[in-house]
């Protein structure tokens, strides 16, 4: 196996999609999951706005979502793909499915790191008059901006396991490359190349959620 | 100390926890008036219904039955955004003092203030002033992550005052601090309700705390008010079994190791522990006695205390000691075991 030019534009090119896969999908699954996760937590019986029947309600449908494997999700989508990106190949006719397999995740995640947030606080918070809407606004995410930064990471890695797997519906990026020269052309070293790509952009998106995280908190002295 | 308006009433409130293992009554009838300007305390034993108690009068918790009354205007009848409203001149310090971790200590100040609608730059000079109060203004870009118990409890303390509230609700505010810092708690919660007017209800299982700051006091023993006066009468002659186990508590448990002989407890007013009264006693009756327990403590300026006896086994002897009791007027009572 030679890296000839073609081979490393390739590999650029398959680089670049996932990422744009990764993090167009991370955004628009954070911009449902985030309300999600708020209306999970401000409904539950304990919450600041409880509605037990609509929260169970909420929670089961997301559970749903969320045992739908992925492949399958990624055919079942494909009308509303066609809807409303026009096309039903390339990176970018594999947002969709995505969006739609993780905001479920993301809705859980956002959830769990609210929990976090101290009940005294929020006590407190409504002892001082403060609305719902403030509670959320004043409370909850900026209680939680560390512990969501954690889970973010976590979200934009499992994503991007997740757009590894569009090779099969010809999606582009880095899983396609290795689907297409590892599994069909039996060039592993090839695949092998696309997957160390991979673990090392995963570990980069770790680590700088980490970080992140560890610097915003002020419980660190 | 208060004037006999009230500016807090609870009229037959009562508060029903429906758990899976069925209900529980936390409040039952509980009738109270809090009066302006007055450190009133509430002490109870754990569990007793003390938190559930000051959770209801700012409404955090609703009862499910009978009113509180805030200022003649009744919680129970105000919508969710009146209810805020009024939270707003209540101000609450708790246990674990629950200041925001991702915020310092002035933002800490700032947050009723930005609630409430104030602007920046007032929210900030009025934070500042509070934190001047409170001895903590050189802290305000700590975090709370940084500062002692104590100091936490003193900036929970400003951040509950920047609205500038008539009352102050206290849960326990000072059961995670050592006993110094209790005390400089106790003395600024003073000194707050001395210069700024603000009603401040204390709630504690500590009859120190009680003994150290309030001028009135419940007692709340198994979601009931037990008994309601001011913390002198209290001390001299609580009324209630649970008042009795709260005050006397030590001194009650140690009767009982002493024999079968007869125990006196005897209660000094302000007036008679600077009386020689034991002494007196016994020159008149010309019998030996056994002093198992005394204690003496300073209450707002007068002497109070009591006194446990142990009286000879000759039951003449115990006759002439309890007339000379009766006839000096000295509050005593037989103990047998408590
Ligand atoms: N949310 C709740 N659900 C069910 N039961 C509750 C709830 N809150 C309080 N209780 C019960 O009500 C009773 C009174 O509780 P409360 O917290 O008012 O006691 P407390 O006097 O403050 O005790 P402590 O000194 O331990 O803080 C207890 O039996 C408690 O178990
Ligand atoms: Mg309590």
């Amino acid at each position: 196996m030679i890296l000839d030019a073609t081979t490393l534009n390739m590999l650029k090119l398959g680089v670049w999609e996932t990422l744009y896969m990764t993090f167009t999908s991370s955004f628009f699954a954070y911009l449902f999951g985030i309300p999600l996760g708020i209306i999970l937590i401000a409904t539950d019986k304990d919450g600041i706005y409880p509605i037990p029947w609509f929260q169970r309600t909420l929670g089961i449908i997301i559970n749903l979502l969320r045992s739908v494997p992925f492949i399958i999700l990624l055919i079942m989508v494909i009308p509303i793909t066609k809807l409303v990106v026009g096309t039903t190949l390339g990176a970018s006719a594999v947002i969709p499915p995505l969006v739609i397999a993780s905001a479920p995740y993301v809705a859980r995640v956002v959830e769990s790191s609210f929990k976090e947030v101290d009940a005294g606080v929020i006590e407190a918070a409504k002892s001082m008059g403060a609305s719902p809407l403030q509670i959320i606004w004043k409370v909850l995410l900026p209680e939680a901006k560390p512990s969501l930064l954690v889970g973010a990471a976590l979200s934009v890695t499992t994503i991007l396991g997740y757009s590894a797997m569009s090779g099969f519906v010809g999606g582009g990026g880095l899983g396609d490359i290795a689907i297409k020269y590892g599994y069909y052309r039996y060039q592993t070293g090839m695949m092998f190349i696309t997957v160390a790509i991979l673990v090392i952009i995963v570990q980069i998106i770790q680590e700088a959620g980490m970080k992140l995280s560890r610097v915003s908190d002020k419980r660190i002295k | 100390m208060h004037s006999a308006e009230p500016i807090i009433e609870l009229v037959g409130l009562g508060k029903e926890f429906y758990t899976a293992s069925g209900p529980i009554k936390a409040l039952d009838d509980i009738n109270l008036s809090i009066g302006r300007g007055e450190i009133f305390g509430i002490i109870g034993l754990s569990g007793a219904g003390k938190s559930t108690l000051v959770r209801c009068i700012n409404y955090l918790e609703i009862p499910t039955s009978g009113t509180v009354l805030f200022e003649n205007k009744s919680l129970t009848a105000m919508r969710p955004r009146e209810q805020r409203l009024a939270r707003q001149s209540m101000g609450m310090i708790f246990q674990q003092f629950n200041l925001l971790a991702q915020r310092n200590v002035l933002q800490n100040v700032c947050f009723p203030l930005e609630i409430a609608g104030v602007s920046k730059k007032d929210a900030v000079d009025r934070a500042m002033e509070l934190l001047e109060m409170v001895g903590l203004s050189d802290r305000s870009k700590a975090y709370p992550s940084q500062l002692s118990g104590g100091q936490k409890q003193r900036v929970a303390i400003a951040r509950a005052l920047a609205t500038k509230p008539k009352i102050l609700l206290c849960d326990e505010a000072t059961s995670a601090l050592d006993p110094n810092t209790t005390k400089s708690i106790l003395s600024l919660l003073k000194e707050i309700n001395k210069t700024l007017e603000v009603t401040v209800i204390v709630i504690t299982h500590e009859m120190a705390v009680i003994e150290a700051v309030c001028d009135r006091v419940a007692i709340i023993d198994q979601s009931h008010i037990a008994e309601v006066g001011s913390v002198a009468d209290l001390f001299s002659e609580p009324k209630s079994k649970i008042g009795r186990q709260l005050i006397l508590g030590e001194a009650a448990e140690r009767v009982i190791q002493f024999g079968d002989s007869k125990n006196v407890r005897i209660t000094f007013d302000g007036r008679s522990s600077f009386e020689p009264v034991l002494s007196n006693m016994i020159l008149a009756c010309k019998v030996p006695i056994n002093i198992i327990h005394a204690e003496t403590k300073d209450i707002n300026g007068t002497a109070m205390g009591q006194m446990v006896i142990q009286l000879p086994e000759d039951e003449l002897d115990q006759k002439r000691i309890i007339n000379y009791l009766k006839t000096a007027k000295i509050t005593h009572e037989e103990v047998k075991s408590l």
